[in-house]
């Protein structure tokens, strides 16, 4: 187990420097920089204005020297100057983490919460009225964008309730702040939750046809027993998968329902940087995406272990 | 006696009634203001966006200011503000201020001439060194000033290389700020000192602007707010909801299309909305340094092409307006009347007969039915752009043109526009001042920066040269209309449409007066008070 964690941990760091040379290269292959947004967001034609802005942020030095200098300092800790609002990248990219971090967060609690009891649900009474009306639900959650549901909700609220759920003040409390937060997850979440639901569904149907279910009722054990102990426990498997995926996946909603409620996230900024060509924010964005999608692949793979003591990662 | 009593009496009387409306001002609250996006910079003279000027200029001061109570910039409209008055010489070369005292920067620090010289020496380009700006857009305004000299700390001259009557008015625009001698470019452009009612107390991107009111603002009783705060809410619906749910009392400028305004209308009755000409206008990009463009018939055959009713109808319900390059009257001062438009090339109200013409020429050079022009119409990837450029290719098939769609990243927009890499392009051109010389110098000038086009055609320099030091009004007019003419007739940017859209606010909001021929102008937002 020891060897077979560090060999994840060094595919892990393999991954992530692959990632950063990717997103490097990436960058810099797509057409215009940000000289070339700075000037022309003024209109100007000259481009010895470009040369100037260019040289000034280092863009003029050959890229393998660019791509030293960054990562260099991302080990030690120094995120380098964001582009547009000239100030230390950490310095605008911080406060922005916990705000998205809670929001994801929120949204994932609220697709497993639904999506896990509910899929059951459907499976346990497949093909009743219940069942039909919750693969109702779900296929509508997987139809839906985010975006325009969130729009729904908005103009519900302003219709209704006279008041918009926005971010428009720094929460004071964190109650506040997960009161503001809860319906833009909400709109985020049901996706998943759908999917979670169809996917826990079709998974218990499974379950629930084999011998040792049959075993189980037959040596008198309560309906609730059955499902939640015995059934769901081994149906969780490709749902945890699915977890997985959906929390990386998750950034993508997340980028449209910021805009949607207007919340000061990460998300929101990482468009914004690209549209800017603002590098050092893009990439150190981009890093840190890469590094929650790596550890939460590597917690997938340790739940799986959780789940089944069958699965054993061999040394 | 009795009489003298009754005229004083009458006196204090009507003076009570004058006074009246200003008791009532109240000062205190806070102005909650949509923004539409993250402005570039706060840096003003950096900028050529609203979305710059909106937020910012009541951080600034200029030496003098369009009327902020006038609807309308006009040159008769000018009214002091760093300068206490101004004065030409005989010759009309010379621009003297004289300057206020006692006025002070944010940081403390006092305001003088040096300022003025600072700032328009690093403007015009003569003295390169200077450290508060690091783009200057607008730098062609000022291609006429020869030397900027202090008298003392209270006086400041700008020497003319010739008479320029526009000087003036270039000076009262929303981007003339003075900018302080002491401060370096990059706290301009994140944190800004000014020496306006308001001091930027934050600018965090993608969250918010927050301005507070300067407890030492030379002018005693101004501002009336305690604090702006600017909102940066990306998406329009959500700022139009916004406003609708109470949670700003100002739209961000223009941002309510006509089509919403019957949202609005509808869900808070009590808006006040109002309705104004953007001064930026639809035209078209024709590029002449490439075949076939570079036939001067075919360009003629394009100018031909337009009906420019369509566009207004699908694009503001009917509210655009006709016009050439300067904003059509009534708001716009200079630009031509509708009888005087009427006789421009493709502006005749026969549009089957205009387009007669344009399929005229086309057939002589070869075109026809069968034998269409292929082309494509590159425009930004924008919906204010795609949209006219959709219509504009509908239309163009009346020419026997068959156009293809080329939407381009706004990133690299400008930069396949310099490098003469499209055929047409259809494009949008803001006027920071209603005035030729900002709209023909910038625009169309040989030599500006802006020129981005890179038209150059030495007998139009020479005419915008010319119209630019005439003192008679009149004569500049007519001078100005065969500037408009000849430009039309080159195929240099076809204007479309002039763009009109409105602004909104709740009923609390007092004397928000927009200024109907410039977007850029009127936001220092001093006399603004809430009724709360």
């Amino acid at each position: 187990m020891g060897a077979y964690l560090t060999r994840r941990v060094l595919l892990m760091v393999l991954t992530l420097f692959g990632m950063s040379v990717l997103i490097f290269v990436m960058l810099r292959l797509v057409p215009g920089n940000i000289a070339d947004i700075l000037v022309d967001s003024a209109g100007i034609a000259d481009p010895k204005e470009k040369a100037k802005i260019a040289a000034e942020l280092g863009l003029d030095r050959p890229i393998f020297d660019q791509y030293l200098q960054w990562i260099g300092g991302l080990a030690r800790g120094d995120l380098g100057f964001a582009y547009v609002s000239e100030r230390p990248a950490l310095e605008e990219i911080a406060p922005r983490i916990p705000i998205s971090a809670k929001l994801a967060g929120l949204a994932l609690f609220y697709s497993v919460i639904l999506g896990l009891p509910l899929g059951v649900i459907s499976a346990v009474r497949q093909n009743s009225a219940i069942d039909y009306l919750l693969r109702l639900i779900s296929l509508s959650g997987l139809s839906l964008p985010s975006f325009w549901l969130g729009l729904l909700i908005l103009m519900a609220s302003v219709q209704w309730f006279g008041m918009i759920p926005i971010y428009t003040n720094e929460p004071r409390s964190f109650i506040d702040e997960m009161l503001l937060l809860s319906i833009p997850a909400a709109a985020v979440g049901f996706r998943s939750s759908a999917l979670i639901m169809r996917l826990t569904r079709s998974s218990m149907l499974e379950v629930l046809r084999q011998d040792y279910i049959r075993t189980a009722r037959s040596k008198g054990a309560s309906q609730t027993t059955v499902n939640y102990v015995h059934a769901l426990r081994n149906a969780l498997l490709p749902v945890v998968t699915i977890i997985g995926i959906e929390a990386a996946f998750l950034v993508g909603g997340l980028i449209v329902t910021e805009t949607v409620f207007n919340i000061p996230g990460v998300a929101r900024f990482l468009v914004e940087a690209i549209l800017w060509r603002d590098y050092p924010i893009v990439q150190n964005l981009v890093m840190l995406i890469a590094f929650c999608v790596v550890v939460v692949n590597f917690l997938v793979d340790m739940a799986y272990m959780a789940l089944d003591p069958r699965i054993k990662y061999a040394d | 006696m009795r009489n003298r009593l009754a005229i004083i009496a009458g006196g204090l009387a009507a003076a009570v009634v004058i006074a009246a409306p200003a008791f009532a001002q109240k000062q205190g609250g806070t102005l909650r203001v949509s923004h539409r996006d993250n402005p570039p910079s706060a840096s003003v003279h950096e900028e050529a966006t609203i979305s710059v000027n909106m937020p910012f200029m009541s951080v600034f001061n200029n030496l003098v200011f369009f009327d902020p109570k006038e609807k309308i910039n006009s040159p008769d409209k000018i009214v002091p503000e760093l300068a206490e008055s101004w004065s030409w010489n005989a010759d009309k070369t010379k621009l003297t201020f004289k300057l206020r005292s006692g006025v002070k920067w944010h940081d403390g620090k006092p305001f003088s001439s040096k300022d003025v010289k600072c700032t328009w020496d690093a403007l015009s380009g003569i003295d390169e060194k200077q450290e508060m700006i690091r783009k200057n857009p607008r730098k062609v305004w000022y291609k006429n000033v020869k030397e900027i000299t202090t008298n003392g700390d209270n006086e400041v001259t700008f020497t003319l290389a010739r008479e320029q009557p526009s000087f003036l008015s270039m000076l009262a625009a929303g981007y003339s700020p003075v900018y302080p001698c002491h401060v370096d470019s990059r706290t301009m452009r994140s944190k800004p000192i000014g020496t306006g009612p308001f001091k930027v107390a934050d600018f965090k991107r993608n969250e918010a602007i927050k301005l507070v009111r300067n407890p030492d603002y030379w002018k005693k009783d101004r501002p009336y707010l305690d604090a702006i705060e600017f909102k940066i809410v990306p998406n329009r619906s959500t700022r139009v909801l916004g406003f609708v749910a109470g949670e700003y009392d100002l739209t961000f400028d223009s941002d309510i299309t006509f089509p919403l305004l019957k949202d609005v209308k509808a869900q808070k009755a009590d808006a006040i909305c109002e309705a104004r000409p953007t001064n930026v206008h639809t035209n078209l990009l024709i590029n002449r340094d490439a075949p076939p463009f570079d036939n001067p018939k075919l360009r003629e055959a394009l100018v031909y092409s337009l009906d420019r009713k369509p566009f207004s109808d699908i694009l503001s319900q009917g509210n655009d307006l006709r016009g050439a390059t300067m904003l059509p009257p009534p708001a716009g001062v200079w630009g031509m009347t509708q009888d005087e438009l009427q006789k421009l090339p493709g502006f005749g109200p026969d549009i089957e007969k205009n387009r007669e013409v344009a399929r005229g020429l086309m057939k002589e050079l070869g075109y026809g039915p069968d034998k269409p022009l292929k082309i494509k119409v590159a425009t930004r990837n924008i919906a204010i752009y795609r949209d006219p450029a959709v219509i504009l290719i509908d239309q163009l098939k009346q020419i026997y043109i068959e156009a293809e769609l080329e939407p381009i990243d706004t990133t690299i927009w400008y930069n396949k526009i310099q490098q003469k890499n499209y055929q047409v392009g259809l494009n949008l051109t803001g006027a920071g001042l209603d005035d030729p010389d900002g709209v023909f110098y910038e625009n169309f000038y040989s030599t500006s920066d802006r020129n981005y086009t890179a038209y150059k055609n030495p007998e139009i320099d020479k005419m915008i040269d010319e119209q630019s030091a005439m003192t008679d009004l009149n004569k500049r007019k007519a001078m100005v209309t065969k500037i408009e003419q000849a430009l039309l007739k080159d195929g240099a940017r076809p204007p479309i449409v002039h763009g009109v859209s409105n602004t909104c606010w709740a009923p609390a909001v007092k004397n928000v007066v927009l200024q109907h021929n410039s977007i850029y102008n009127g936001w220092r937002l001093e006399d603004v008070w809430l009724d709360k």
